[in-house]
């Protein structure tokens, strides 16, 4: 079975975020950049599933600028056989990444895809459901465990209150949750193998595909800063500003 | 507590800008690595170090190791991490091909063991160990001896271990009185070594000493001192570890620094003598020994770096988050974080500016040993070496004596909670002081370097160097750095009167030449620093010219130089009068006067 997983470029988690001071965006801009930490997952899940012999190929795809075949490098190293970057400069919303994902699918016919359940740049998580929709495929957002049984996949999902158990027939897009699995540790020689890997670039274009923005960002700013607390006397105090000053209850 | 970041922007500044990454790419062995395979091996590697190494730091030093019944168990977490390390196939990265390693070049290697060594020091001791005798296999051992113990050290299955020292043969190995006396096709080895690093552990199923030793009629003194391999478990047939050998731990050592690492006394041969195999020929093992010599202390010297960048993480962190008084000349307002105080930032520049020019030189000298090994051109190698050599003594002995500094200012910037070992920074200072130690003292760089290599030479090499420095300081003029030329200009003049006054004095008077050899070491690294600095001030400046460039990173790159222009190089011109005037009060005071 052939799996498509996609990769997505995005500010190292571990780096503090600025805003840009004219508020058209975040600073990217000599950033330190890693792979969406949900993308991590869903990588780490298809290689698991190679390596238990349910997977026989693994096809890395990512949507962005030049740079992004570092992460598509990062995806081969961790286990993808091989990589296609589509290549687009502007900000790519995720509509655009399902339609590219779409041509993708119909060009490389996969029986699953593996997405990140969202990206932690803009916290979207949207392109998995959107594929699933625009390819008319099952889907399962949101996975915790995955398996394989014949023509379905059986997903373990977190939904609010628990867990919830779906057998969704293949072809079908799954996005993982975090709990899935643990990313493992890239190994140097797969380092050095990915290198030799395969990476074809193409342009939307190419696909078919437009993916101008279709969604204007007016103003990005930080969120105010928390202000103090204070300190309440009783519970009956607290209810009551509960109910007057923060009108939550 | 802050967790460390390979800092990997300047580690790749150094390596592309600084060291010639191009340069060392176009050897012919090299070609893998190529500046975007470098970037992620670093990145994979700060990770690994983030995740992995980092943590175990501070509850080794705690630990530290155990020994029980001649077994020594490593604090606790290391045998898991070392496992990881292993099956990453990091022990594997410069490795040779055909013994399944990766062969890449020291430039990136020894980049990485800084990425170690920052983040748990005691445990990366024992890859470096293994990496150490590894090298000495692949000059000096058989193709028996190669194909039956590389491959295994190379994954990390087993690890080595080097064993020079006993209790009367320290600095001094021509006092090494440990027997091997041949029997059929191998030597029964009879002594006792100390000071063994990673001498008996649980990590690995085997463990591979190199002992230096005498045979029974061997000439008295250096000369007749051979090597022997000497494995914990005498591989069988079938290469697979067997009987245990007569290698007993008999103590490990309390030490003030690197806890984690345990420090043993190995007793060879209490039963009937410990089976060893002889490596190359008889009589020539402290000249194989010092073949790997190089590499080991470029190694210490980067140890020094790693800590000093762990130990300015470590006080930044705690610099931006205490707060305490207000900024200076203001009554009424916010309490700041004590970064915002002059005295503070000094401190935490001194600490940053030192060790990116230590740093710089560094992997200046890891390019020139991979040159000096692959380049095409023989009278290039042998430049390359003359200037590898001479610059390895400054690496090991400068780096790691400013480490201590470096380190003990971290201290300094905790105020009082610096001093309580909870706060984490004493152990960074704790850890580096061992590193102007071992592998040669700062005492012993020093002699090595005004004797062997810039009085052997009349100073040829240091002097080409010294033209070197004036090429860039004379294109300081128009740039960055132009008002604080002078100070580097200064700086070049007093390490080349001093060169001279060595050059002139050590073929008459080699005494006084010793009694100022640390200072002139000193002076070398203070100056070859500054050079590293101008250079990268320069080559900053036209990177900024750019349309995508980092401005912060080159920026802050700019006023990092000037600093140390500006702080560091005025050092310069007093060492050198302390070079050429300070001989003769050292000898005044007779022994006996003491």
């Amino acid at each position: 079975m052939k799996v498509l997983v996609s990769v997505k470029r995005v500010i190292d988690p571990y780096v503090k975020v600025r805003v840009k001071s004219d508020g058209s965006g975040v600073e990217t801009a000599n950033v330190k950049m890693a792979m969406n930490p949900f993308c991590e997952i869903a990588m780490e899940q298809a290689v698991r599933m190679k390596e238990a012999g349910v997977v026989s190929e693994i096809v890395a795809v990512s949507v962005g600028t030049t740079q992004s075949q570092e992460t598509l490098r990062t995806a081969m190293a961790m286990g993808a056989d091989r990589g296609i970057l589509v290549e687009a400069d502007a900000d790519v919303q995720p509509l655009a990444v399902a339609k590219v994902m779409k041509a993708i699918v119909e060009k490389e016919s996969p029986r699953l895809v593996i997405m990140g359940k969202q990206a932690i740049d803009d916290d979207s998580n949207q392109s998995g459901q959107m594929l699933a929709a625009l390819l008319g495929w099952a889907q399962v957002a949101f996975a915790s465990k995955i398996e394989i049984n014949g023509d379905n996949a059986d997903c373990t999902r977190e939904i609010d209150g628990g867990l919830e158990k779906i057998a969704a027939k293949l072809p079908a897009v799954v996005t993982a949750d975090l709990r899935l699995n643990e990313p493992r540790y890239v190994t140097l020689p797969n380092i050095m193998k990915a290198k030799k890997k395969p990476l074809e670039t193409i342009k939307p274009d190419a696909l078919g595909v437009d993916v101008a923005p279709r969604l204007t960002t007016l103003k990005v700013e930080e969120p105010a800063k928390r202000g103090a607390g204070v300190k309440v006397a009783d519970v009956a105090e607290l209810v009551a500003k509960l109910k007057n000053e923060a009108k939550v209850l | 507590m802050s967790e460390y970041a390979a800092p990997v922007k300047d580690m790749l500044f150094a390596i592309r800008e600084l060291a010639g990454l191009s340069e060392v790419t176009a050897l012919p062995g090299c070609e893998e690595a190529n500046a975007e395979l470098v970037a992620q091996v670093l990145e994979e590697a700060g990770k690994f170090a983030r995740d992995v190494l980092d943590p175990l730091n501070r509850q080794s030093d705690r630990e530290g190791a155990r020994l029980a019944d001649g077994k020594v168990t490593a604090p606790q977490g290391f045998k898991a991490a070392y496992q990881q390390f292993v099956e990453a196939g990091w022990n594997g990265l410069g490795g040779q091909p055909q013994h399944g390693g990766q062969g890449l070049p020291h430039l990136v290697a020894m980049p990485v063991e800084e990425i170690w060594s920052s983040a748990c020091l005691s445990f990366c001791l024992g890859p470096m160990l293994t990496s150490g005798v590894l090298e000495a296999l692949r000059i000096h051992g058989s193709r028996e001896q190669q194909d039956l113990y590389c491959p295994k050290l190379t994954s990390g299955e087993w690890c080595g271990t080097m064993n020079l020292t006993e209790p009367q043969a320290g600095s001094d190995l021509s006092a090494v009185r440990t027997r091997a006396v041949p029997e059929g096709d191998h030597y029964r080895i009879q002594g006792t070594k100390i000071f063994i690093t990673w001498g008996e552990h649980d990590l690995a199923e085997n463990i591979v000493h190199l002992v230096l030793a005498r045979t029974p009629n061997a000439p008295e003194g250096v000369k007749g001192i051979s090597l022997f391999i000497v494995p914990k478990f005498v591989p069988k047939a079938d290469g697979e570890p067997g009987e245990r050998n007569d290698i007993r731990c008999v103590s490990i050592e309390h030490k003030l620094g690197i806890h984690g690492s345990p420090t043993c006394v190995l007793a060879y041969g209490d039963e009937k003598g410990a089976i060893g195999y002889r490596v190359g020929e008889e009589n020539r093992g402290l000249e194989y020994m010092f073949t790997m010599m190089n590499h080991a202390r470029l190694g210490v010297g980067l140890e020094g770096i790693a800590l000093a960048e762990r130990a300015y993480q470590h006080a930044l962190e705690y610099a931006k988050t205490r707060v305490q008084g207000r900024e200076i000349g203001q009554r009424s307002g916010d309490r700041v974080t004590i970064i915002h105080h002059p005295d503070v930032r000094r401190m935490l520049l001194s600490m940053k500016a030192q060790t990116e020019a230590m740093r710089a030189l560094a992997y200046f000298a890891a390019a020139l040993l991979d040159r000096s090994k692959h380049h095409p051109d023989a009278a290039q190698r042998r430049r390359d070496q003359a200037m590898l050599d001479l610059l390895t003594p400054v690496v090991k002995g400068w780096c790691t004596e400013q480490a201590i500094e470096i380190a003990s200012t971290g201290v300094q910037i905790h105020g009082g909670m610096g001093f309580i070992e909870e706060a984490g920074a004493a152990q960074y200072l704790r850890d580096a002081r061992i590193t102007t130690i071992y592998e040669g003292t700062t005492g012993i760089q020093a002699n090595d370097l005004v004797g062997r290599k810039v009085g052997a030479e009349a100073g040829a090499t240091a002097l080409a160097l010294i033209e070197a420095m004036r090429g860039v300081e004379s294109k300081l003029e128009a740039g960055p750095l132009a008002d604080a030329r002078g100070n580097l200009k200064d700086a070049i003049d007093g390490l080349e009167q001093a060169t001279r006054w060595i050059v002139d004095s050590f073929p008459r008077d080699a005494k006084a030449v010793a009694a100022v050899s640390v200072p002139y070491l000193k002076l070398f690294g203070t100056v070859s620093g500054g050079w590293m600095m101008a250079r990268a001030a320069l080559i900053a400046s036209e990177q900024l010219k750019q349309p995508d460039a980092d401005q912060d990173f080159l920026e802050a790159k700019l006023a990092t130089a000037r600093f140390y222009a500006e702080h560091e190089l005025p050092k310069a011109p007093a060492l050198a009068r302390e070079v050429i005037h300070g001989a003769a009060s050292v000898l005044a005071l007779d022994p006996a006067k003491f």
